[in-house]
């Protein structure tokens, strides 16, 4: 994926000298090993700065909410989807965009690296092809990508972008055969009193410092319910009721809304899964509506509509 | 002062013995990262290790903390009079804290406990703790304390120090505090010029492993209205998500929110970690929100601990260099470059 950078350059080189667009979205290298920095550009002098490996896996969608000038934006497929979500839910305008599609190939989950090159300090990262090679002060080892991806890229099916104006490289080969509900499906089987520990275990570490929701481009709400203090809905210290509260209302908000792109996992400073609970409701949709996230720029996600002709009695 | 020399095993057993007299704590390893846990139900330190998550900060300042309880029942004689919650303030003793975070407990004592102001919970946690540091015989590469009046092996602040000498630890009582702790330890020989002299080379070579340049130097000199006008705010804060990583992994950030929160007949007053990268923090009941831009936030907490702490105490900056928000935050937003920025405007 590292060779998307160029292209990613040229075309955004392209766009800002014919003031096709005002601004550009995409990354910049990161300071620190495994990280980069979403940046936001408008001078073509600037472009060099623009780059791209299998760490970008932030969700650049969450910087266009409400934004009002014509905007240049790299997107993968969930990222793609996140942004057709956006503009069904009229939080930006298909013509105020120019998407540039990577088709991806999946993000390395650093948290991995970590943990099979034990917790040792990486000076460096060099990726090429379908391999990386993770360099310390005393240490060098290659991996294949394959085996280090998230665990949402693992099981991704929409590696191309659903909608974009230019493609960085040829379409990749879409993942058919994955089962991405398999740890869904253990926790559905638990009895309830099981199901509830294990709850209570995975968000047991959560600071409610928010920045799963705040790097979800779904949560765009002026004040998240959280933050409400007339009424207040939930209380602010880290009682395990309100925690999980948060995260349980916050799953139900994304309903029909979450691409699974993995931010939300990925920024959390304390390591929690909390797409668990997004995943079940991602499960339910599809099972309930046939619905995916952000396929489509003609409907609204299926809580978000009501059709006299539904054919749930209760709805009567 | 007592220097002691204790074979691995040997402070691993006078640490459990230590629980007589102390609440122990010290980094456990807790999935992928580490965490200061107390040593009970058989949880075992691991002093190797490179700096914990999360600061121990909250070991003197815990993230949510009942300070009143209160009764909203009128048949109660006391209903609506806030009582103080039990506390234990029994003594407790951090061992295997990095010399960054026991500077950190020395920036935060300005905030919570001066000539004008002493919290009463903050402090009275802070006397009841006994530091035992930890040198860092390799620094990571996200930290920059000497660049901001710090050291691998600094003893600033702390109560003792131990230094890993590959078999065995060297510990050194620094203070009366440390000096009890240490006594009440079993085992251990005195230390030896050898295991000093090593310990010395070891101080150095941590010092030459950290190569990164952080300058502070002008930033006192700045005008502090200049530096917030500065032009670059917008573009360092354009990709922060506003989130709380970066404030509530923190040493130095000492910042709370103060709640009731009430359950049928009885309730609490509960002071929370607060962090200025969330909107609610400056939230005036008006309405108004006088930081109601991100950019404006991200400003603040750079300029919190980069000017207006400078100016204010006149001592260096906020921060000790322990490099958590480097690392952690989750889109690179890195102080050191923002320092950089600043210093140079
Ligand atoms: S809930 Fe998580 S996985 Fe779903 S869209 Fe938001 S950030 Fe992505
Ligand atoms: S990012 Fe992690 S710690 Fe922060 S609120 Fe979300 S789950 Fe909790
Ligand atoms: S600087 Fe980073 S850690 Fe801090 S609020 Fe912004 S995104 Fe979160
Ligand atoms: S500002 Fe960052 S580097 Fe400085 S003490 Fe706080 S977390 Fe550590």
């Amino acid at each position: 994926m590292i060779e998307y950078g160029e292209k990613i350059r040229e075309i955004a080189l392209k766009l800002l000298k014919n003031k096709e667009v005002d601004v550009f979205i995409g990354y910049k290298k990161g300071t620190v090993p495994m990280m980069n920095e979403p940046v936001l550009i408008t001078d073509p002098d600037q472009v060099e700065s623009l780059y791209w490996d299998s760490f970008c896996a932030l969700n650049l969608c969450n910087y266009l909410t409400k934004r009002t000038d014509k905007i240049g934006i790299v997107a993968t497929g969930c990222n793609s989807r996140n942004i057709a979500t956006h503009i069904v839910e009229n939080q930006i305008k298909r013509d105020q965009l120019y998407i540039v599609g990577v088709p991806c190939e999946g993000m390395i989950d650093h948290r991995a690296v970590m943990r099979t090159i034990k917790q040792r300090e990486i000076t460096d990262i060099r990726e090429e092809g379908d391999r990386f090679t993770v360099v310390g002060k005393d240490f060098e080892e290659t991996f294949e990508k394959k085996t280090f991806l998230q665990n949402n890229c693992a099981t991704c099916t929409h590696r191309n972008p659903v909608i974009y104006d230019e493609m960085v490289g040829e379409p990749v080969e879409e993942q058919t055969d994955v089962a991405p509900f398999k740890d869904v499906e253990k926790i559905e089987q638990m009895a309830p009193e099981k199901r509830q520990g294990f709850f209570a275990r995975l968000t047991s570490r959560c600071l409610r410092c928010y920045a799963c929701r705040n790097a979800c481009p779904l949560c765009y709400c002026p004040t998240c319910f959280v933050d409400e203090s007339t009424p207040q809905w939930v209380g602010k210290s880290i009682d395990p009721t309100d925690t999980l509260t948060f995260h349980f209302l916050r799953a139900y908000h994304c309903a029909g809304r979450c691409t699974d792109c993995g931010a939300c996992e990925r920024v959390c400073p304390v390591g929690i899964k909390m797409r668990q609970f997004t995943k079940k409701l991602n499960k339910d949709c599809q099972e309930l509506f046939s619905w995916e996230a952000g396929l489509t720029l003609d409907q609204r996600p299926p809580l978000d509509v009501y059709s006299p002709d539904d054919y749930n009695e209760f709805i009567k | 002062m007592t220097a002691k020399i204790f074979s691995k095993k040997e402070w691993t057993q006078a640490l459990e013995e230590l629980k007589q007299a102390y609440r122990v704590f010290a980094p456990v390893k807790d999935g992928d990262f580490h965490t200061f846990m107390p040593l009970e139900n058989g949880k075992q330190p691991d002093f190797d290790y490179p700096n914990s998550r999360l600061s121990p900060k909250s070991l003197v300042y815990p993230e949510s903390e009942r300070m009143f309880e209160f009764s909203l029942d009128e048949s109660d004689s006391d209903a609506y009079i806030l009582k103080e919650a039990p506390k234990d303030f029994s003594p407790q003793a951090v061992v295997g804290i990095r010399p960054c975070d026991s500077h950190a407990f020395q920036i935060v004592k300005r905030n919570f406990d001066n000539p004008e102001y002493q919290d009463p919970y903050w402090v009275q946690h802070f006397e009841s703790t006994t530091l035992v540091g930890l040198g860092c015989n390799t620094p990571c590469s996200t930290c920059f304390c000497t660049e901001v009046g710090g050291d691998p092996f600094s003893e600033h602040g702390l109560d003792a120090l131990m230094i890993d000498l590959g078999e065995s630890y060297l510990v050194k009582a620094l203070t009366d505090k440390g000096e009890a702790f240490l006594n009440s330890a079993s085992g251990g020989n005195s230390a030896d010029d050898a295991g000093l002299q090593k310990a010395e080379e070891l101080a150095a070579s941590a010092r030459e492993q950290i190569k990164v340049s952080v300058p502070t130097d002008k930033l006192q000199d700045k005008v502090a209205t200049d530096l917030f006008e500065a032009p670059f705010w917008e573009e360092v804060a354009f990709a922060c998500l506003n989130c709380g990583t970066c404030t509530y992994l923190c040493p130095t950030c000492w910042c709370f929110d103060i709640q009731d929160e009430i359950s049928g007949k009885r309730g609490d007053r509960i002071r929370n970690w607060d962090s200025c990268m969330f909107p609610l923090f400056t939230l005036h009941g008006s309405g108004h929100n006088p930081r109601d831009q991100k950019h404006q936030r991200v400003r603040q907490r750079f300029m919190h601990k980069l000017k207006y702490y400078v100016d204010k105490y006149q001592d260096g900056v906020q921060c000790s260099g322990c490099g958590r928000c480097v690392r952690y935050c989750p889109v690179n937003i890195d102080i050191r470059e923002v320092c950089r920025k600043m210093n140079e405007f």
